[in-house]
């Protein structure tokens, strides 16, 4: 072996097909390096694909993942690995080399159609785990309906000739031959430069509480159970239906902090951080179900809707959809009487009343822990856990493993919800964009075409295969029937029938016939276009044809599938469907990709940790990145603070990070600089900057919003009268300037939800019970005998902060609740000649109020935006209702905006800890990247165009459009005029439809394009 | 009018929700009318009051948007 360094290696591994996995595999494929992702059961989608809906949006779970599960699936640059597990990592970051053990699927994946007749035929039935075991699948199945990749697979343990050495329906009725009994484990070798770990959870499991009897009693049901009762495609078809007889419940109950919170040998400790939440959106969705009224009741120590918009979501079901909230810890759970399915909960309320209620249902509110499985994975490859099983990291590098080249994200590292996981995986694949630098687009390929046929232009020849689908479509539209009327429509040259139009061997027989009978427009009657399009697409392009000669007619996803008892009429729709599909067909025109220039530098707004750590990666990742500070100093809030909740020494931390900035030849930094103007849009932004005394324009093709936040004055409290009442960090600096005043002190106070949680501020400032918690114990550990009490609302230390809330009682803090319509009083008072403090608050364990005489109160203040109304402008970027950024997506694009090419990261988002904010803006970083990496601006081009000619320039588009894309320019001697600008539009048409003049059309849903299908779409024919 | 009256209604659908939800529905096996005529539009935004018009006027009974 050579001396030389070694280059790495342009490819990455990522372990675990979840929802982590599937966003970090698509952040590194689309920025140059070749992905691997190793699942180890059949299908990628995670526990996410088992969700009904998502907080706080109430999006349909599978709706949003679905397009990016098919996208991971489809990428040229990724590869899917399932049924197979890492055995071992060997050699060292950047250049690793992986065993992978694949387990037989025993289906071909290259035959297999996924028309679902082996699982009709197989006679074996099984406990459909995927249901959380409320319904049975067979033993040849297929996870879910929108797996990826949509191949069938036999189970191994289950399949009766697997076992038992007889059977053999599937392989007798498979009509592809995609049976394989022969399939044996297989072992690969994979070199890649660094691996990352997204294995995720598992959701505890209940049945060792035995005081719940969960097992002994069916209506007690896990949380994830009840998201499978809940769901349309669940084992009871999305009715509200309790277990043991079907029937509708009437009343439920949540019990939140089943394995968390709890020091039970079985249970844990942490807090799983993501219950409180997913109960009230169960508690909510379960009352949208409910045919007549139900009740519910959750459960609950502290409510913790610490996330951005929780808060409301809390509010919202409290006031609106009246979901009851009993803040008690649940012992047991009964029958309600003998022999009956009813259960009975004792609990204690608020008052100290003891009560007992009779429900239909109970769900058990089950924590997140790390499987067994996963920690095998961690041992096997040497990476250290902490004390809660999860994976060990830093605050510093969040998604870093104790063992270099190697990262995590997602639950494996700490429980944690999907924006975070999200978040963290985009991190991920940031930290290992910078690692393998210089091997990016060494591995990656790009397909080639032959040149495109310019026939298209002369007389429509139009191609029409009609799909049978194996039975989907076959069993319930007359397919011969539908091909025969295509033959008549006007300009249909050639019509085929196909058992499955999408199989590779169809891909042959349509690339024949557009040669064969010159066909020019090709229509495929048969699924949908959203997973579908794309792959007839490519096949077209591979016969010359220019890929939006392209039109689908939906008859199995919309018609056969949803009029299984009207084959006629079935039949007469999936006729004008493919007539309508036909007309559009005829008047499609080619449309070549637009490429738009991009100036492959960043500019990141923002010199605290968050901006410092985005353009740190961005220069390891090899862009030149501009990092903007106004103040004349970089560190931002971090500066205020001494040490992360774990300890860490931030101001060490800071000054490196500084340091390491200043000395980076590919960032520059302007400090004492502000933007005064900024325009353009992904690819080409100019920003115009005030610093030193002169203007500096800077042009950079993406931005990383990273302004922070500021904690609010109060009025409240005495602040301002009382040189003793203090917020946030003062105290500890004034303690530690004068620790006199520390010695002599006898009691200090802190409150918190100071601003927030308030009608005028209805939201969690997140950070601030850590904070508080974190100075209480720090000033018992210096002086035991300090009376130090925290006045809250709810202490919301989710996750590992659970500790330090334990650790915090455990010295002796006294944490005293105050409700909001009952807010602690604070007066002046004089002690023996000494000035002091008196605080007067009801304690909610006496019932009644108490006094406390402190020395120093503290408040933790709500944190707030500062400023972003001028950003938000020049960006064209919104803001949400509180005033921080308001990203693309809550979910799935927690840094992302409408708007290409502009990112957020840190506080300007939402309140967030310091090791939240550095993997956000590694996440922006990464999202940048994947704009920057590239030679162009790759544009979608299915845009608007204006024709000048009937323009007015009245504006209305400008005004209309949400993305920025289209603009008034100066035409000399005729005012204005409209541009589209196509690198930002989406092509949603609003301009077009709102366009007075109709001086705009869209491509490929030209005007005239969408009459013509009109107009044929409701008689019998044109 | 007679009794046996089945509307035929036109339906503009936004790719990115409403013809996705229209494709969970056949994934899903809900059924529901034949009656339904679905295009497919890349935003609801895009349909202009012309489209609906026009649709009344070449013989569906109803028009929805959907986005």
């Amino acid at each position: 072996m050579s001396e030389n360094k070694k280059s790495s290696t342009g490819a990455v591994m990522i372990v675990g097909g979840g929802i982590a996995g599937t966003q970090a595999a698509l952040d590194l494929a689309e920025s140059g390096f070749f992905v691997y992702v190793v699942e180890s059961s059949s299908t990628i989608g995670g526990v996410m694909a088992q969700l009904d809906k998502t907080f706080p949006t109430n999006d349909c779970s599978m709706c949003i993942l679905s397009p990016k599960l098919v996208e991971c699936g489809r990428h040229l640059n990724i590869r899917l690995m399932t049924m197979s597990e890492v055995e071992k990592v060997e050699g060292e970051a950047g250049n690793f080399v992986v065993s992978v053990r694949e387990r037989p699927r025993f289906v071909d994946a290259e035959k297999c159609v996924a028309c679902g007749i082996c699982a009709e035929k197989c006679p074996k039935k099984v406990k459909d785990l995927f249901n959380g075991g409320l319904g049975v699948r067979k033993a040849a199945y297929v996870e879910y309906p929108q797996a990826v990749p949509l191949k069938y697979v036999l189970d191994e343990q289950n399949c009766i000739y697997l076992k038992n050495g007889k059977c053999r329906a599937c392989e007798k009725f498979c009509p592809t031959g995609a049976i394989d009994f022969s399939q044996k484990e297989k072992v690969h070798q994979i070199e890649v430069g660094s691996v990352v770990l997204a294995p995720g959870f598992k959701s505890f499991d209940p049945s060792s509480m035995d005081t719940y009897g969960y097992g002994k009693y069916p209506n007690v049901v896990s949380s994830l159970e009840f998201e499978r009762i809940l769901s349309a495609s669940g084992p009871f078809e999305g009715h509200l239906e309790r277990p043991s007889d079907r029937k509708a419940p009437e009343k439920i109950a949540w019990l939140q902090c089943v394995g968390s919170r709890d020091s039970h040998p079985n249970a844990h400790g942490y807090c799983s951080g993501v219950c409180c939440m997913y109960a009230i959106k169960e508690a909510v969705i379960a009352k949208e179900h409910a045919k007549q009224g139900l009740d519910t009741a959750i459960f609950f120590m502290d409510m913790r809707t610490y996330g951005k918009d929780f808060e409301r979501y809390y509010d919202r079901a409290r006031q609106e959809a009246g979901v009851r909230f009993i803040r008690s810890r649940i012992h047991s759970i009964s029958t309600a009487a003998p022999g009956s399915d009813d259960l009975r909960i004792e609990y204690v309320d608020e008052n100290g009343t003891m009560r007992v209620e009779i429900f239909d249902m109970v769900v058990l509110s089950t924590g997140l822990e790390v499987s067994r499985d996963a920690r095998a994975l961690a041992q096997r490859l040497a990476i250290e856990l902490d004390s809660g099983g999860f994976a060990k990291t830093n605050s510093f590098s969040p998604i870093a493993a104790s063992r270099p080249g190697i990262f995590v994200c997602g639950a494996f590292s700490g429980p944690k919800d999907i924006p975070s996981s999200v978040m963290e995986a985009s991190a991920a694949s940031a930290a290992s964009a910078a690692l393998l630098a210089d091997s990016r687009n060494s591995l990656t390929r790009s397909k080639t075409y032959p040149p495109e046929d310019p026939s298209v232009h002369a007389e429509p020849r139009i191609g029409v295969f009609v799909c049978r689908c194996g039975v989907n479509i076959a069993s319930v539209v007359d397919v011969p029937g539908v091909r025969d009327y295509a033959r008549g429509l006007p300009n249909v040259a050639y019509v085929a029938e196909n058992m499955f139009t999408c199989s590779q061997d169809t891909q042959k027989l349509i690339i024949e016939a557009i040669k064969e009978h010159r066909l020019n427009r090709i229509v495929v009657a048969a699924c949908t276009p959203r997973t579908h399009e794309p792959l007839f697409q490519q096949t077209i392009r591979e016969a010359g044809l220019n890929p939006y000669l392209f039109e689908f007619a939906n008859i199995r996803d919309q018609d056969s599938w949803v009029h299984q008892g009207e084959p006629e009429k079935a039949t007469a729709k999936a006729k004008d469907l493919v007539r309508m599909a036909v007309a559009k067909a005829a008047l499609l025109e080619p449309i070549e990709k637009l490429q738009a220039p991009l100036i492959q530098t960043a500019l990141v707004i923002g010199g605290g940790v968050a901006g410092m750590n985005a353009a740190l990666n961005l220069s390891a990742q090899g862009f030149k990145t501009c990092l903007l500070e106004k103040r004349d100093e970089l560190g931002g809030h971090a500066l205020e603070v001494a040490r992360t909740w774990k300890g860490e020494d931030v101001s060490a931390y800071v000054a490196e990070l500084k340091q390491r900035v200043l000395a980076d030849a590919n960032v520059e930094v302007l400090t004492g600089a502000e933007l005064v103007e900024a325009g353009g849009f992904v690819g080409q932004f100019t920003s115009l900057v005030k610093v030193g005394g002169g203007h500096r324009e800077i042009r950079h093709g993406a931005v990383i919003l990273a302004t922070g936040a500021e904690a609010v004055e109060p009025v409240e409290y005495l602040y301002g009268q009382s040189q003793r009442v203090t917020r946030w960090h003062d105290l500890e600096k004034l303690f530690k300037k004068e620790p006199e005043l520390l010695d002599s002190a006898e009691g200090v106070a802190f409150i918190q939800c100071v601003g927030s949680r308030e009608p005028e501020r209805p939201y969690c400032s997140k950070i601030c019970c850590t904070t508080s918690i974190k100075q209480a114990i720090d000033l018992k550990e210096k002086k035991p005998d300090l009376d130090v009490y925290i006045l809250y609302r709810d202490i919301r230390s989710y996750g590992a902060r659970e500790d330090l809330y334990k650790k915090a009682r455990g010295l002796g803090v006294l944490f005293i609740r105050y409700n909001a319509d009952e807010k602690p009083v604070v007066a002046k008072t004089s002690v023996e000649g000494k000035e002091k403090l008196k605080i007067r608050v009801r304690d909610h364990v006496l019932g009644f109020p108490v006094e406390l005489t402190v020395d120093y109160l503290n408040l933790a203040t709500a944190i707030v935006p500062k400023g972003l109304d001028e950003l938000a402008r020049f960006f064209k970027v919104p803001l949400n209702q509180d005033g921080f950024f308001l990203e693309a997506h809550m979910k799935l694009r927690p840094v992302d905006f409408a708007t290409d090419g502009v990112f957020v990261a840190g506080l300007a988002h939402y309140p967030k800890p310091l090791d939240e904010s550095v993997a956000q803006a590694g996440a922006a970083a990464a999202r940048a990247a994947s704009v920057l990496s590239k030679p162009w601006v790759e544009v979608e081009p299915i845009v608007s165009i204006v024709n000048q000619e009937l323009c007015i320039g009245c504006g209305m588009c400008e005004a209309n459009c949400p993305f920025g894309a289209i603009r008034l320019q100066e035409v000399k001697g005729k005012g204005y005029r409209a541009e589209t600008i196509s690198a930002s539009c989406k092509g949603c048409g609003v301009c077009a439809a709102s366009c007075p003049q109709r001086a705009i059309d869209m491509k490929h849903f030209r005007d005239s394009q969408i009459l013509a299908a009109i107009r044929v779409g409701a008689g019998g024919g044109a | 009018m007679s009794e046996n009256f089945e509307p035929k209604a036109l339906a503009f659908l936004c790719n990115w929700c409403s013809y996705a939800g229209a494709d969970l529905a056949g994934v899903s096996r809900f059924q529901y009318p034949p009656t339904i005529r679905v295009l497919r539009t890349m935003c609801s935004g895009r349909v202009e009051p012309l489209y609906i018009t026009e649709g009344l006027k070449s013989g569906f009974d109803g028009v929805f948007v959907f986005g």
